[in-house]
Protein backbone atom coordinates (compact mmCIF):
# COMPACT_ATOMS: atom_id res chain seq x y z
CA UNK A 1 0.00 0.00 0.00
CA UNK A 2 1.35 3.71 -0.82
CA UNK A 3 1.45 6.11 1.11
CA UNK A 4 -1.58 7.81 -0.78
CA UNK A 5 -3.63 4.66 -0.54
CA UNK A 6 -3.08 4.51 3.21
CA UNK A 7 -3.92 8.40 3.67
CA UNK A 8 -7.82 6.64 2.00
CA UNK A 9 -8.01 4.47 3.78
CA UNK A 10 -7.43 6.23 7.07
CA UNK A 11 -9.67 9.60 5.96
CA UNK A 12 -12.53 6.12 5.38
CA UNK A 13 -11.77 5.30 9.17
CA UNK A 14 -11.69 8.85 11.10
CA UNK A 15 -13.25 11.61 8.58
CA UNK A 16 -12.25 14.11 11.30
CA UNK A 17 -8.38 13.24 10.91
CA UNK A 18 -6.07 15.45 9.00
CA UNK A 19 -2.55 15.07 7.54
CA UNK A 20 1.05 16.49 7.57
CA UNK A 21 3.94 15.97 5.09
CA UNK A 22 6.42 14.15 6.60
CA UNK A 23 9.13 11.21 5.93
CA UNK A 24 6.19 9.12 7.18
CA UNK A 25 2.58 9.36 7.07
CA UNK A 26 1.78 11.55 9.85
CA UNK A 27 -1.96 11.91 11.12
CA UNK A 28 -3.55 14.37 13.69
CA UNK A 29 -6.41 12.95 15.61
CA UNK A 30 -8.01 13.98 18.35
CA UNK A 31 -7.21 12.78 22.03
CA UNK A 32 -10.96 11.72 21.93
CA UNK A 33 -11.23 10.18 18.77
CA UNK A 34 -7.75 8.10 19.39
CA UNK A 35 -9.04 5.15 21.85
CA UNK A 36 -11.41 3.91 18.93
CA UNK A 37 -8.57 5.08 16.12
CA UNK A 38 -5.83 3.02 18.14
CA UNK A 39 -8.17 0.18 18.32
CA UNK A 40 -9.04 0.12 14.36
CA UNK A 41 -5.11 0.88 13.58
CA UNK A 42 -4.29 -2.72 15.36
CA UNK A 43 -6.98 -4.70 14.27
CA UNK A 44 -7.42 -3.68 11.19
CA UNK A 45 -6.61 -6.65 8.48
CA UNK A 46 -5.48 -4.21 5.62
CA UNK A 47 -3.25 -1.74 8.37
CA UNK A 48 -2.14 -3.82 11.04
CA UNK A 49 -0.31 -1.85 13.43
CA UNK A 50 1.00 -4.08 16.04
CA UNK A 51 4.54 -2.12 16.74
CA UNK A 52 4.63 0.94 18.72
CA UNK A 53 8.26 1.55 18.53
CA UNK A 54 8.17 5.12 19.54
CA UNK A 55 6.11 7.04 22.03
CA UNK A 56 6.60 10.47 23.20
CA UNK A 57 5.53 13.67 23.80
CA UNK A 58 6.16 17.70 22.53
CA UNK A 59 6.12 20.43 24.91
CA UNK A 60 4.76 23.33 22.57
CA UNK A 61 4.18 25.85 25.27
CA UNK A 62 1.06 26.67 24.26
CA UNK A 63 -0.26 22.65 23.81
CA UNK A 64 1.37 19.60 24.57
CA UNK A 65 1.37 16.74 21.59
CA UNK A 66 1.38 12.40 22.11
CA UNK A 67 3.43 11.46 19.00
CA UNK A 68 2.88 7.69 18.37
CA UNK A 69 5.52 5.81 16.16
CA UNK A 70 3.58 2.78 14.64
CA UNK A 71 4.60 0.37 12.30
CA UNK A 72 3.24 -3.24 10.78
CA UNK A 73 5.40 -6.00 10.98
CA UNK A 74 2.95 -7.56 8.33
CA UNK A 75 3.55 -5.10 5.73
CA UNK A 76 6.45 -3.18 7.00
CA UNK A 77 4.46 0.79 6.50
CA UNK A 78 5.24 3.08 9.32
CA UNK A 79 2.64 5.96 9.93
CA UNK A 80 2.87 8.52 13.00
CA UNK A 81 0.07 9.84 15.07
CA UNK A 82 -0.13 12.90 16.86
CA UNK A 83 -3.03 14.33 19.24
CA UNK A 84 -2.72 17.77 20.05
CA UNK A 85 -3.85 17.86 24.18
CA UNK A 86 -4.32 21.26 26.50
CA UNK A 87 -1.37 21.66 28.41
CA UNK A 88 -2.60 22.57 31.98
CA UNK A 89 -5.03 19.51 32.19
CA UNK A 90 -3.22 17.02 29.70
CA UNK A 91 -5.42 13.79 29.26
CA UNK A 92 -5.33 10.76 26.89
CA UNK A 93 -6.93 7.31 27.01
CA UNK A 94 -3.71 4.80 27.50
CA UNK A 95 -2.78 2.90 24.79
CA UNK A 96 -1.20 0.17 27.04
CA UNK A 97 -3.96 -2.11 26.66
CA UNK A 98 -3.34 -2.22 23.31
CA UNK A 99 0.41 -2.61 22.77
CA UNK A 100 1.77 -3.00 26.14
CA UNK A 101 4.72 -1.42 25.72
CA UNK A 102 2.85 1.92 25.91
CA UNK A 103 3.19 0.91 29.39
CA UNK A 104 6.61 2.12 30.38
CA UNK A 105 6.57 4.60 27.93
CA UNK A 106 3.11 6.34 29.08
CA UNK A 107 4.47 6.09 32.90
CA UNK A 108 7.95 8.24 30.94
CA UNK A 109 5.59 10.79 29.77
CA UNK A 110 3.59 11.28 32.65
CA UNK A 111 6.81 11.60 34.95
CA UNK A 112 7.80 14.09 32.67
CA UNK A 113 5.52 15.94 31.13
CA UNK A 114 2.56 15.25 33.50
CA UNK A 115 0.45 13.71 31.29
CA UNK A 116 -2.93 11.65 32.77
CA UNK A 117 -3.07 8.77 30.43
CA UNK A 118 -6.93 7.21 31.45
CA UNK A 119 -7.27 3.17 32.41
CA UNK A 120 -3.41 3.11 32.43
CA UNK A 121 -2.80 0.17 34.90
CA UNK A 122 -0.21 1.47 37.02
CA UNK A 123 0.90 4.84 36.38
CA UNK A 124 3.55 5.48 38.65
CA UNK A 125 7.22 7.42 38.49
CA UNK A 126 9.70 5.01 36.79
CA UNK A 127 12.45 6.90 36.27
CA UNK A 128 12.47 9.95 38.84
CA UNK A 129 12.77 9.42 42.57
CA UNK A 130 10.08 9.62 44.90
CA UNK A 131 8.88 13.00 45.92
CA UNK A 132 9.04 14.18 42.15
CA UNK A 133 5.18 14.28 41.89
CA UNK A 134 4.20 17.34 40.19
CA UNK A 135 7.63 18.62 38.90
CA UNK A 136 7.79 17.69 35.16
CA UNK A 137 11.54 18.04 34.25
CA UNK A 138 10.51 17.80 30.21
CA UNK A 139 8.32 20.84 30.24
CA UNK A 140 9.95 23.94 28.58
CA UNK A 141 8.90 26.29 31.81
CA UNK A 142 10.91 23.66 34.52
CA UNK A 143 13.09 25.24 36.69
CA UNK A 144 14.63 23.57 39.74
CA UNK A 145 16.83 25.68 41.86
CA UNK A 146 19.38 22.97 42.86
CA UNK A 147 19.65 20.29 39.90
CA UNK A 148 19.11 22.77 36.88
CA UNK A 149 21.34 21.86 33.93
CA UNK A 150 22.38 24.99 32.12
CA UNK A 151 24.90 24.17 29.90
CA UNK B 1 11.19 2.80 45.80
CA UNK B 2 13.70 0.62 48.35
CA UNK B 3 11.55 -1.68 50.38
CA UNK B 4 13.06 -3.85 53.02
CA UNK B 5 13.18 -7.09 52.38
CA UNK B 6 9.81 -8.06 54.34
CA UNK B 7 7.04 -11.01 54.21
CA UNK B 8 3.72 -9.50 53.85
CA UNK B 9 1.24 -10.09 57.05
CA UNK B 10 -2.54 -9.62 56.73
CA UNK B 11 -1.99 -6.20 58.37
CA UNK B 12 0.25 -4.75 56.12
CA UNK B 13 -0.62 -1.20 54.70
CA UNK B 14 0.16 -1.39 51.57
CA UNK B 15 0.55 -5.35 50.43
CA UNK B 16 3.62 -4.73 47.71
CA UNK B 17 4.32 -1.92 44.80
CA UNK B 18 1.13 -1.74 42.53
CA UNK B 19 -1.22 -3.52 44.98
CA UNK B 20 -0.15 -6.90 44.15
CA UNK B 21 0.65 -9.85 46.33
CA UNK B 22 -0.85 -11.41 49.04
CA UNK B 23 -0.11 -12.60 52.85
CA UNK B 24 2.38 -14.91 53.08
CA UNK B 25 3.87 -13.59 50.15
CA UNK B 26 7.87 -12.34 50.21
CA UNK B 27 8.92 -9.62 48.80
CA UNK B 28 12.77 -8.83 48.08
CA UNK B 29 15.21 -6.19 45.64
CA UNK B 30 17.55 -6.95 44.02
CA UNK B 31 20.05 -4.12 42.46
CA UNK B 32 20.48 -1.32 42.94
CA UNK B 33 24.21 -3.10 43.57
CA UNK B 34 23.92 -6.09 42.34
CA UNK B 35 26.55 -7.95 40.21
CA UNK B 36 24.42 -9.53 37.75
CA UNK B 37 22.17 -6.39 36.89
CA UNK B 38 25.30 -5.33 35.26
CA UNK B 39 24.94 -1.85 36.53
CA UNK B 40 22.42 0.09 38.70
CA UNK B 41 18.82 -1.34 37.54
CA UNK B 42 16.32 -2.35 40.85
CA UNK B 43 13.74 -4.63 41.19
CA UNK B 44 11.73 -5.25 43.47
CA UNK B 45 10.26 -8.88 43.09
CA UNK B 46 7.09 -10.55 44.62
CA UNK B 47 7.45 -14.32 45.57
CA UNK B 48 5.91 -16.77 46.46
CA UNK B 49 8.30 -19.63 48.11
CA UNK B 50 11.21 -19.48 44.84
CA UNK B 51 8.46 -18.60 42.57
CA UNK B 52 8.56 -15.36 40.68
CA UNK B 53 4.88 -13.17 41.29
CA UNK B 54 6.00 -10.01 40.07
CA UNK B 55 9.08 -7.84 38.96
CA UNK B 56 8.77 -4.52 39.15
CA UNK B 57 11.97 -2.38 37.74
CA UNK B 58 12.97 0.63 39.15
CA UNK B 59 15.06 2.83 37.07
CA UNK B 60 16.36 6.24 37.16
CA UNK B 61 19.34 5.15 39.34
CA UNK B 62 22.06 6.40 36.64
CA UNK B 63 19.13 8.84 34.78
CA UNK B 64 21.42 12.12 33.55
CA UNK B 65 18.74 13.62 31.62
CA UNK B 66 20.29 13.23 28.53
CA UNK B 67 16.88 14.44 26.24
CA UNK B 68 16.75 17.95 28.56
CA UNK B 69 20.53 18.21 27.74
CA UNK B 70 20.21 18.04 24.41
CA UNK B 71 18.06 20.79 24.08
CA UNK B 72 20.84 23.05 24.93
CA UNK B 73 23.28 21.30 22.59
CA UNK B 74 23.69 22.17 19.11
CA UNK B 75 23.79 19.90 16.44
CA UNK B 76 27.89 19.22 16.98
CA UNK B 77 27.57 19.13 20.11
CA UNK B 78 24.61 16.90 21.66
CA UNK B 79 26.40 13.55 19.64
CA UNK B 80 28.97 13.33 22.08
CA UNK B 81 26.43 13.10 24.85
CA UNK B 82 24.72 9.78 23.23
CA UNK B 83 27.94 7.75 23.51
CA UNK B 84 27.27 7.72 27.59
CA UNK B 85 24.15 6.35 26.61
CA UNK B 86 24.37 2.67 25.52
CA UNK B 87 27.88 3.02 26.40
CA UNK B 88 28.98 -0.62 24.64
CA UNK B 89 28.02 0.48 21.57
CA UNK B 90 29.01 4.36 21.33
CA UNK B 91 29.69 4.50 18.03
CA UNK B 92 26.33 3.43 16.75
CA UNK B 93 24.53 5.44 19.03
CA UNK B 94 27.05 8.35 17.32
CA UNK B 95 25.38 6.59 14.17
CA UNK B 96 21.91 7.57 14.63
CA UNK B 97 22.49 11.16 15.93
CA UNK B 98 24.87 11.53 12.29
CA UNK B 99 21.91 10.02 10.38
CA UNK B 100 19.49 12.08 11.88
CA UNK B 101 21.09 15.30 11.19
CA UNK B 102 22.15 14.09 7.64
CA UNK B 103 18.43 13.56 7.08
CA UNK B 104 17.51 17.08 7.92
CA UNK B 105 20.39 18.82 5.95
CA UNK B 106 19.86 16.10 3.09
CA UNK B 107 23.50 15.58 3.13
CA UNK B 108 24.88 12.88 0.90
CA UNK B 109 28.23 11.17 2.70
CA UNK B 110 31.38 10.17 0.67
CA UNK B 111 31.61 6.44 0.02
CA UNK B 112 34.83 6.09 1.71
CA UNK B 113 32.77 7.66 5.14
CA UNK B 114 29.99 5.09 4.86
CA UNK B 115 32.08 2.03 4.15
CA UNK B 116 34.38 2.75 7.65
CA UNK B 117 31.00 3.96 9.66
CA UNK B 118 30.13 -0.19 8.78
CA UNK B 119 32.91 -1.11 9.51
CA UNK B 120 33.24 0.37 12.82
CA UNK B 121 29.58 -0.52 13.79
CA UNK B 122 30.40 -4.03 13.36
CA UNK B 123 33.73 -4.19 15.28
CA UNK B 124 31.51 -2.35 17.96
CA UNK B 125 28.67 -5.35 17.53
CA UNK B 126 31.41 -8.27 18.34
CA UNK B 127 33.08 -5.99 21.20
CA UNK B 128 29.42 -5.86 22.80
CA UNK B 129 28.59 -9.19 21.70
CA UNK B 130 31.98 -10.67 24.02
CA UNK B 131 31.18 -8.33 26.88
CA UNK B 132 27.88 -10.09 27.14
CA UNK B 133 29.04 -13.69 26.15
CA UNK B 134 31.03 -13.21 29.02
CA UNK B 135 28.93 -11.42 31.68
CA UNK B 136 26.16 -14.45 30.64
CA UNK B 137 28.29 -17.02 31.62
CA UNK B 138 29.66 -15.35 34.54
CA UNK B 139 26.22 -14.54 35.45
CA UNK B 140 25.42 -18.43 35.27
CA UNK B 141 28.58 -19.68 37.30
CA UNK B 142 31.17 -19.96 34.77
CA UNK B 143 34.17 -17.51 35.16
CA UNK B 144 36.59 -19.00 32.54
CA UNK B 145 34.78 -17.35 29.64
CA UNK B 146 34.90 -13.86 30.71
CA UNK B 147 39.04 -14.00 30.81
CA UNK B 148 38.50 -15.84 27.07
CA UNK B 149 35.92 -12.84 25.78
CA UNK B 150 37.76 -10.02 26.98
CA UNK B 151 40.86 -10.79 25.34
CA UNK B 152 39.12 -10.68 21.60
CA UNK B 153 37.53 -7.45 22.83
CA UNK B 154 40.73 -6.39 23.69
CA UNK B 155 42.34 -6.44 20.35
CA UNK B 156 39.07 -4.39 19.02
CA UNK B 157 39.74 -1.89 21.74
CA UNK B 158 43.07 -1.28 20.44
CA UNK B 159 42.22 -1.08 16.97
CA UNK B 160 39.45 1.66 18.25
CA UNK B 161 41.80 3.70 20.09
CA UNK B 162 44.40 3.54 17.45
CA UNK B 163 41.87 4.70 15.02
CA UNK B 164 39.42 6.91 17.09
CA UNK B 165 41.33 7.48 20.37
CA UNK B 166 39.20 6.16 22.79
CA UNK B 167 38.71 2.89 24.04
CA UNK B 168 34.96 2.71 25.40
CA UNK B 169 32.96 6.41 24.57
CA UNK B 170 34.19 7.16 20.99
CA UNK B 171 33.07 10.15 19.67
CA UNK B 172 34.43 9.58 15.61
CA UNK B 173 31.16 9.99 13.86
CA UNK B 174 30.20 13.35 12.77
CA UNK B 175 27.36 14.87 10.87
CA UNK B 176 28.89 14.58 7.09
CA UNK B 177 31.33 11.89 8.25
CA UNK B 178 34.12 10.78 10.22
CA UNK B 179 35.73 13.38 12.56
CA UNK B 180 39.50 12.33 10.88
CA UNK B 181 40.76 9.43 8.59
CA UNK B 182 41.20 6.07 9.61
CA UNK B 183 44.85 4.83 10.83
CA UNK B 184 47.08 4.33 8.22
CA UNK B 185 47.27 0.68 10.58
CA UNK B 186 43.97 -0.07 10.24
CA UNK B 187 43.13 -2.74 7.72
CA UNK B 188 46.24 -4.43 8.62
CA UNK B 189 45.08 -5.11 12.94
CA UNK B 190 41.58 -5.64 11.59
CA UNK B 191 42.63 -8.28 9.37
CA UNK B 192 44.98 -9.73 12.00
CA UNK B 193 41.48 -9.41 14.34
CA UNK B 194 39.45 -11.29 12.01
CA UNK B 195 42.38 -14.83 11.84
CA UNK B 196 42.43 -14.43 15.69
CA UNK B 197 39.20 -14.20 15.95
CA UNK B 198 38.23 -17.16 13.80
CA UNK B 199 40.51 -19.60 15.53
CA UNK B 200 38.95 -18.49 18.91
CA UNK B 201 35.13 -18.59 18.15
CA UNK B 202 35.65 -22.55 18.42
CA UNK B 203 36.54 -22.31 21.84
CA UNK B 204 33.51 -19.90 22.59
CA UNK B 205 31.45 -22.97 21.72
CA UNK B 206 33.20 -26.20 22.66
CA UNK B 207 33.59 -23.65 26.30
CA UNK B 208 29.74 -23.05 27.03
CA UNK B 209 27.78 -23.42 23.80
CA UNK B 210 27.43 -27.27 24.17
CA UNK B 211 28.13 -27.55 27.98
CA UNK B 212 25.38 -29.53 29.35
CA UNK B 213 24.72 -27.34 32.59
CA UNK B 214 24.58 -24.21 30.46
CA UNK B 215 22.15 -25.46 28.00
CA UNK B 216 19.83 -26.94 31.40
CA UNK B 217 20.19 -23.02 32.54
CA UNK B 218 19.21 -21.68 29.34
CA UNK B 219 16.60 -23.53 27.52
CA UNK B 220 12.83 -23.21 28.52
CA UNK B 221 14.17 -20.05 30.64
CA UNK B 222 12.50 -16.93 30.04
CA UNK B 223 9.69 -18.12 27.27
CA UNK B 224 9.02 -14.90 25.29
CA UNK B 225 6.10 -15.94 21.87
CA UNK B 226 6.74 -13.41 18.65
CA UNK B 227 3.17 -11.77 20.03
CA UNK B 228 4.50 -10.84 22.58
CA UNK B 229 7.64 -9.65 21.30
CA UNK B 230 5.75 -7.36 18.94
CA UNK B 231 3.61 -6.03 21.39
CA UNK B 232 5.74 -5.04 24.38
CA UNK B 233 7.97 -3.64 21.36
CA UNK B 234 11.06 -5.96 21.86
CA UNK B 235 13.74 -5.59 19.18
CA UNK B 236 17.41 -7.06 18.55
CA UNK B 237 18.52 -10.16 19.37
CA UNK B 238 15.70 -10.36 22.17
CA UNK B 239 12.81 -10.32 19.56
CA UNK B 240 14.60 -11.83 16.73
CA UNK B 241 15.18 -15.03 19.31
CA UNK B 242 11.39 -15.27 19.24
CA UNK B 243 11.00 -15.45 15.75
CA UNK B 244 10.33 -11.72 14.65
CA UNK B 245 12.55 -10.70 11.74
CA UNK B 246 13.33 -6.99 12.71
CA UNK B 247 17.31 -6.16 11.45
CA UNK B 248 17.13 -2.44 10.84
CA UNK B 249 19.90 -3.14 8.81
CA UNK B 250 17.75 -5.43 6.57
CA UNK B 251 14.39 -3.54 6.81
CA UNK B 252 15.31 0.15 6.43
CA UNK B 253 19.31 -0.61 4.78
CA UNK B 254 21.17 2.50 5.68
CA UNK B 255 24.82 3.21 4.46
CA UNK B 256 26.11 0.15 2.55
CA UNK B 257 24.02 -2.67 4.21
CA UNK B 258 22.23 -2.89 1.19
CA UNK B 259 25.03 -3.41 -1.14
CA UNK B 260 26.33 -6.16 1.26
CA UNK B 261 25.37 -9.64 1.36
CA UNK B 262 24.58 -10.82 5.53
CA UNK B 263 21.97 -13.27 6.86
CA UNK B 264 19.30 -11.85 9.52
CA UNK B 265 20.05 -14.34 12.42
CA UNK B 266 16.67 -15.69 13.68
CA UNK B 267 15.97 -18.26 15.88
CA UNK B 268 12.25 -19.93 16.63
CA UNK B 269 12.94 -21.11 20.34
CA UNK B 270 11.95 -17.68 22.43
CA UNK B 271 13.52 -18.87 25.30
CA UNK B 272 16.76 -17.90 26.61
CA UNK B 273 19.02 -20.38 24.79
CA UNK B 274 17.33 -18.81 21.22
CA UNK B 275 18.45 -15.48 21.76
CA UNK B 276 22.08 -16.65 23.21
CA UNK B 277 22.50 -18.48 19.46
CA UNK B 278 21.15 -15.52 17.57
CA UNK B 279 24.38 -13.49 19.44
CA UNK B 280 26.68 -15.97 18.86
CA UNK B 281 25.39 -15.81 14.94
CA UNK B 282 25.59 -12.51 14.57
CA UNK B 283 29.21 -12.62 15.73
CA UNK B 284 29.89 -14.90 12.58
CA UNK B 285 27.84 -11.90 10.00
CA UNK B 286 29.46 -9.40 11.65
CA UNK B 287 32.59 -10.86 10.58
CA UNK B 288 31.32 -11.42 7.06
CA UNK B 289 30.08 -8.23 6.56
CA UNK B 290 33.88 -6.79 8.03
CA UNK B 291 35.70 -9.35 5.57
CA UNK B 292 33.57 -8.09 2.59
CA UNK B 293 34.70 -4.41 3.20
CA UNK B 294 37.86 -4.26 4.45
CA UNK B 295 39.59 -4.84 1.87
CA UNK B 296 37.20 -2.68 -0.50
CA UNK B 297 37.86 0.95 1.26
CA UNK B 298 37.47 3.47 -1.44
CA UNK B 299 39.64 6.36 -1.42
CA UNK B 300 38.10 9.82 -1.58
CA UNK B 301 36.94 12.03 1.66
CA UNK B 302 36.52 11.40 4.74
CA UNK B 303 34.05 14.24 5.33
CA UNK B 304 31.49 15.76 3.74
CA UNK B 305 31.75 19.79 3.43
CA UNK B 306 29.20 20.95 6.30
CA UNK B 307 28.83 24.25 7.44
CA UNK B 308 30.31 25.64 10.97
CA UNK B 309 27.51 25.84 12.34
CA UNK B 310 24.16 23.08 11.78
CA UNK B 311 20.77 24.82 11.45
CA UNK B 312 18.24 21.71 10.66
CA UNK B 313 15.34 23.12 9.22
CA UNK B 314 11.73 23.14 10.81
CA UNK B 315 10.38 19.74 11.12
CA UNK B 316 10.39 16.50 12.56
CA UNK B 317 13.39 13.84 11.54
CA UNK B 318 13.74 10.15 12.89
CA UNK B 319 16.43 7.85 11.91
CA UNK B 320 16.84 4.15 13.37
CA UNK B 321 19.38 2.21 13.02
CA UNK B 322 20.38 -1.32 14.93
CA UNK B 323 22.78 -1.36 18.27
CA UNK B 324 23.88 -4.41 19.64
CA UNK B 325 20.81 -4.21 22.02
CA UNK B 326 18.10 -3.71 18.82
CA UNK B 327 16.62 -0.23 17.34
CA UNK B 328 17.47 2.57 18.40
CA UNK B 329 15.53 6.04 17.22
CA UNK B 330 16.52 9.29 17.36
CA UNK B 331 13.71 11.44 16.81
CA UNK B 332 14.64 15.48 16.20
CA UNK B 333 11.63 18.26 16.14
CA UNK B 334 13.61 21.29 15.14
CA UNK B 335 12.36 24.76 15.16
CA UNK B 336 15.09 25.75 12.64
CA UNK B 337 17.40 26.80 15.70
CA UNK B 338 21.19 25.86 16.20
CA UNK B 339 19.83 23.24 18.94
CA UNK B 340 17.00 20.79 18.57
CA UNK B 341 13.93 21.65 20.25
CA UNK B 342 12.98 18.46 21.92
CA UNK B 343 14.70 15.17 21.46
CA UNK B 344 13.76 11.76 22.17
CA UNK B 345 16.25 8.62 21.92
CA UNK B 346 13.99 5.30 21.50
CA UNK B 347 16.76 3.41 23.62
CA UNK B 348 16.49 -0.70 22.53
CA UNK B 349 17.36 -1.40 26.11
CA UNK B 350 14.10 0.40 27.47
CA UNK B 351 11.38 -1.87 25.51
CA UNK B 352 13.14 -4.99 25.93
CA UNK B 353 13.11 -4.62 30.25
CA UNK B 354 9.44 -4.06 29.69
CA UNK B 355 9.03 -7.55 28.41
CA UNK B 356 10.65 -8.80 31.51
CA UNK B 357 7.78 -8.71 34.14
CA UNK B 358 6.03 -10.94 31.86
CA UNK B 359 8.27 -13.48 30.99
CA UNK B 360 9.73 -14.07 34.48
CA UNK B 361 6.25 -14.72 35.89
CA UNK B 362 5.99 -18.74 37.06
CA UNK B 363 9.31 -18.80 37.21
CA UNK B 364 11.89 -19.44 39.65
CA UNK B 365 14.29 -16.95 41.40
CA UNK B 366 17.80 -18.31 40.00
CA UNK B 367 16.21 -18.10 36.54
CA UNK B 368 15.70 -14.40 36.39
CA UNK B 369 19.81 -14.11 36.12
CA UNK B 370 19.56 -16.15 33.13
CA UNK B 371 16.84 -14.12 31.39
CA UNK B 372 18.78 -10.78 32.51
CA UNK B 373 21.48 -11.94 31.09
CA UNK B 374 20.22 -12.36 27.75
CA UNK B 375 18.06 -9.70 27.31
CA UNK B 376 21.56 -7.98 27.63
CA UNK B 377 20.55 -5.23 29.25
CA UNK B 378 22.99 -1.63 29.58
CA UNK B 379 21.75 0.38 32.46
CA UNK B 380 22.67 3.93 31.01
CA UNK B 381 20.86 3.48 27.66
CA UNK B 382 17.23 2.41 29.47
CA UNK B 383 17.42 5.47 32.03
CA UNK B 384 18.83 7.62 29.69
Amino acid sequence: MEKEDLKNKITELLPSATFEEGEWLTVNVEAKDWPAFAQQLRNDDSLFFNYLFCLTCIDWKTHLTMVYHLSSTRYRYNIVVKSKLDRNHPEIETASKIWKTAEFHEREVYEMFGVNFINHPDLRLLILPDGWEGKKPLLKDFEDPVNMIRL
Amino acid sequence: MYRQTEIISDDSESPSPGGFGEAGDLIINVGPQHPATHGVLHLVITLNGETIKKVEPHLGYIHRSIEKMCESLTYRQFIYVTSRMDYLSAHINNHACALCVEKGLQLEIPHRAQVVRVLLDELTRIASHELWWGALAMDVGAFTPFFHAFRERETINDIMEETCGARLTMNYFVPGGLMADIHPNFQKRVKEFISLYKLKIKEYDELITGNIIFQNRMKNVGYLSAEDAISYGCSGPTARGSGLSCDIRKLYPYEVYDKISFNEVIENGGDSFARYMVRIKEMNESIKIIEQLIDNIPEGDFQAKTKVVLKLPKGEFYSRVETARGELGVFIVSEGGTTPYRIKFRSPGFSNLSALDHMARGSKLGDLIAMMGTLDLVIPDIDR
